[in-house]
């Protein structure tokens, strides 16, 4: 390093704003993952009270005080926050900050030979738009009235009503934010991956990863926009009195709303979706990208059917703008608008089933190496797969009629994006990190996070599919109230442990990230032995990223060739 | 530690021809296709759901709107000679059209603002049923001017217009509206008022002046133009910057800047087309 040159850029310029794609990748991981662990602390508190609905939370009250306890017990209210504030955490501020904004800006232009992103200022720019709006949302809980509350999707007209607390308004103002930051993010993306390929890296030559990252990325440019639009309108609604979601005749609290009138509450709907669907193909298509690079690794043979591989994510991108409104079944739009949504629905399963198969398949003939990152992408496979089948129930309007709004939906979306993306994240973390820091991370605890957190998961999960068939509506503060929620409430307890153990299955991991900063072992540029550009660089790479500028002679994953004297052969090496 | 050289930042790539800023550029507008995009769609389908929409022509200042877009249109024309004075290598040529085009910005909004100040200070009372308003037995809604409104009182103070919507409809909004209810066209002298009259809060179902609050049709038609104006203010931001501090580059690096204000130029004629679509479908129909 060059440390004492007189134009070193200082520490603020170097850590803060800082315009290297790798520190902007690192200051999204780490920021991203405070995000996750303080919306897992919220959900945390929500299962206490779904487990224990009499219970006595005084210590909890000894905390928050008075915004959200009387007298030991959790107030409906502050329950509400918790559960809104928890998906638009997890979902906006974790999951796809970590997986975009972390490992796209981290690995994305490594893997293409890239100096930087085509565009470092807006990168930083992009960085520097995400944390402010998370810390609007997150200060949303000081404001009178408390947070928003009216679930992740925000649905008017209930959204439109209490506009005198500020608590959903800062929710838009924090979204504007955010889908402003990922706007800058995904034009750089797209124009990093179309236009900085370094010479012989052609499309078909490129990792799956950045397939992934490429689709996501127009994803997030063309489905946010709609949301971006509706979250003005919601914005006007509440803030200047319009009433571009409030129906004719609306009453509120038994008194006839002062509003103009004439709005329609499903144009949200539509709006909000729009966005939503494509957004957790924005969740899992980094996920699968990631598992694709891992499995490679690991098994030390070439991804099975590449090509259908690329060709489904292109697919499923298409699809995904159009398969919105099977959200939207119970709303009353009418049977020409469900047949038509099932109908691509269905469709849009197909290029998922090729992906999953194709990566069961890469499998079959491996000589399996199973480290912590292989142990995550392993458990990924089979934990999106159950995420992916509950689906389908869900994708016809028959058999939504009945589940719709219950656990059961709970369970299917976590299944695909907490021990589907997450574990796939994971991998990610112990895959990459030797290339970030130059440190291996320890394998020890790492097994133990992977036993904790597979185990505990699906602990949590698998019991709100119970409950969903038993009717168990998604958003009750205290489901035994109702007989039949009564019946499952063992099921909700066994839950809310799995999800307290969940937490403490997360020290390890936790430990792991700091200690191995320090007391890991070191390592060289390419400790997996892959076969990827990025693993051409010294680990961590230098402002610039590459000592001399690669070439590409070969396709992403050619392992175990034969007559080749390693068993694998990296893009960047010419063959003798 | 010198900064990492980016490629193609002012040569085209050979297989895409363009340049990096380009080429994001254009990703950005397809973006804010998207986000006008699905507020036309908004539009429309508001539009399409409701009981009656008035005509955009009676409610809406059409000789300003058409003054407006004189303006934005010529705009555009001095931004591409602006970026021909880049080329030509001529600072002189590029300051005066950017000059011209940044003045042209803020006439633009200058002319949003006279059109914008009237609809708020110009109102509309709702009565409820079997409520009656000496002078006005027979109206269940009454536009005019706010004269009091102290919460003090009981009661408001209020002038009305001496033409008044239609009496065949039950509000203001029917098509057979055909009376300039909100007086854009008129000067709002005292002269069009009829004499103020007392009006008793409990008679009042609603009060609103003819902001977003309105109605759906003053929703959109503040949101889109608003959201439009929001647009050209960001357009003004960064022309203003070439304008002021361009001259560095102009000079170190002609074919970047000639870049930077061809981008630039784009953006604008962009935020011309979004006026040239919101003209006919909220002024004319």
């Amino acid at each position: 390093m060059s440390d004492h040159e007189h134009h070193d850029p200082g520490f603020i310029r170097k850590y803060v704003f800082s315009v290297d794609h790798k520190v902007i990748g690192i200051q999204y991981t780490v920021t991203s993952l405070l995000f996750l662990l303080f919306g897992f602390g919220l959900m945390m508190i929500m299962r206490a009270q779904l487990a224990y609905p009499q219970g006595d939370f005084s210590f909890l009250e000894r905390i928050f005080g008075e915004a959200g306890f009387v007298g030991g017990a959790m107030l409906p209210e502050f329950y509400n926050q918790l559960g809104a504030m928890h998906g638009t955490i997890m979902v906006f501020l974790g999951v796809v900050p970590l997986a975009v904004g972390g490992f796209g800006n981290y690995v994305m232009p490594l893997q293409i030979g890239a100096p930087d992103m085509a565009f470092p200022k807006l990168n930083m720019a992009s960085y520097w738009v995400y944390l402010p709006g998370g810390l609007i949302m997150l200060s949303s809980f000081f404001v009178e009235g408390g947070a928003a509350q009216y679930g992740w999707t925000a649905y008017p007209p209930l959204a439109n009503t209490q506009p005198e607390y500020l608590g959903q308004t800062l929710w838009l103002v924090g979204m504007v934010f955010l889908i402003t930051s990922s706007l800058l993010g995904s034009v750089n993306f797209i124009v990093t991956i179309v236009q900085l390929r370094v010479k012989g890296l052609s499309f078909f030559r490129l990792p799956f990863f950045v397939w992934a990252q490429f689709i996501t990325s127009f994803l997030l440019l063309l489905a946010f926009p709609p949301l971006e639009a509706a979250g003005v309108m919601q914005l006007m609604d509440r803030v200047a009195g319009t009433s571009f979601f409030m129906p004719d005749g609306l009453v509120i609290g038994g008194r006839p709303a002062n509003v103009a009138g004439g709005g329609n509450p499903l144009l949200w709907q539509h709006l909000f979706w729009f966005l939503a669907h494509p957004e957790v193909y924005v969740l899992i298509l980094p996920a699968l990208g990631i598992v694709g690079e891992v499995i490679a690794n690991n098994t030390r043979k070439p991804l099975w059917g590449y090509r259908s591989l690329v060709y489904s994510v292109i697919f499923l991108g298409f699809m995904s703008f159009i398969v919105w409104a099977h959200h939207m079944f119970m709303t009353g739009m009418g049977q020409t608008l469900s047949i038509f949504f099932q109908t691509t629905t269905m469709i849009i399963s197909i290029p998922s089933v090729i992906i999953l198969t194709a990566l069961i398949l890469s499998l079959w003939g491996g000589s399996i190496r199973f480290n912590v990152p292989m142990l995550f992408a392993l458990s990924f496979l089979p934990m999106f797969g159950i995420g992916g089948l509950t689906g389908l129930p869900l994708g016809l309007a028959a058999s939504d009629i009945q589940l719709h709004d219950t656990y059961y939906v709970i369970g299917h979306f976590h299944f695909v994006v907490a021990p589907g993306t997450l574990m796939a994240l994971f991998a990610g973390i112990y895959y990459w990190y030797p290339k970030a820091t130059g440190r291996m991370m320890n394998e020890m605890l790492g097994k133990l996070h992977w036993i904790g957190t597979l185990v505990f998961l699906n602990g949590v999960f698998i019991p709100m599919f119970v409950q969903g068939l038993a009717g168990v509506s998604r958003r009750l503060y205290d489901q035994t109230w109702y007989e039949h929620g009564k019946e499952v409430q063992n099921w909700t307890v066994a839950s809310s442990w799995s999800a307290w153990l969940l937490g403490i299955a997360q020290i390890p991991f936790i430990l792991n990230f700091f200690l191995s900063l320090r007391a890991g072992k070191k390592v060289g540029e390419n400790p997996w032995h892959a076969t990827t550009l990025e693993w051409a660089a010294p680990s961590p790479p230098p402002h610039g990223n590459f000592t001399s500028e690669p070439v590409v002679y070969r396709g992403p994953y050619e392992y175990s060739v034969p007559g080749d004297s390693e068993d694998y052969s990296p893009q960047f090496v010419q063959k003798a | 530690m010198s900064a990492p050289v980016i490629r193609y930042i002012d040569e085209p790539h050979p297989v895409t021809g363009v340049t990096n800023g380009k080429f994001g550029l254009w990703l950005f507008l397809a973006s804010e296709v998207m986000l006008f995009g699905a507020l036309f769609s908004s539009y429309i389908l508001l539009r399409v759901g409701a009981k009656s929409w008035p005509d955009g022509w009676e409610r809406l200042n059409v000789p300003l709107a058409t003054a407006n877009t004189v303006v934005l249109i010529t705009s555009s024309v001095t931004m591409v000679m602006a970026w021909v004075g880049c080329k030509l290598n001529d600072l002189g040529k590029f300051r005066f059209y950017m000059g011209i085009t940044v003045a042209l910005s803020f006439v633009f909004l200058v002319i949003k603002t006279i059109e914008y100040k009237p609809k708020f200070e110009h109102y509309q009372v709702y009565f409820y049923d079997g409520a009656t308003i000496p002078g006005y037995e027979e109206l269940t809604t009454i536009t005019g001017h706010l004269e009091e409104d102290d919460f003090e009182k009981d009661y408001i103070v209020f002038a009305p217009d001496k033409k008044q919507p239609s009496q065949t409809l039950p509000d203001a909004e029917g098509h057979g509206d055909h009376d300039h209810a909100e007086g854009d066209h008129d000067d709002h002298g005292h002269g069009h008022y009829a004499d103020p009259i007392q009006i008793n809060r409990y008679d009042i179902k609603r009060l609103t002046n003819f902001g977003p609050a309105h109605s759906n049709f003053y929703a959109i038609y503040f949101t889109m133009t608003g959201l439009h104006g929001l647009h050209v203010i960001g357009g003004i931001v960064v022309n203003l910057y070439f304008l002021l501090f361009g001259a560095g580059m102009f000079r170190s690096n002609i074919a970047q800047f000639s870049n930077r204000i061809e981008c630039a130029g784009l953006y604008w004629h962009f935020v011309d087309l979004v006026w040239i679509f919101l003209f006919p479908s909220i002024y004319l129909l």
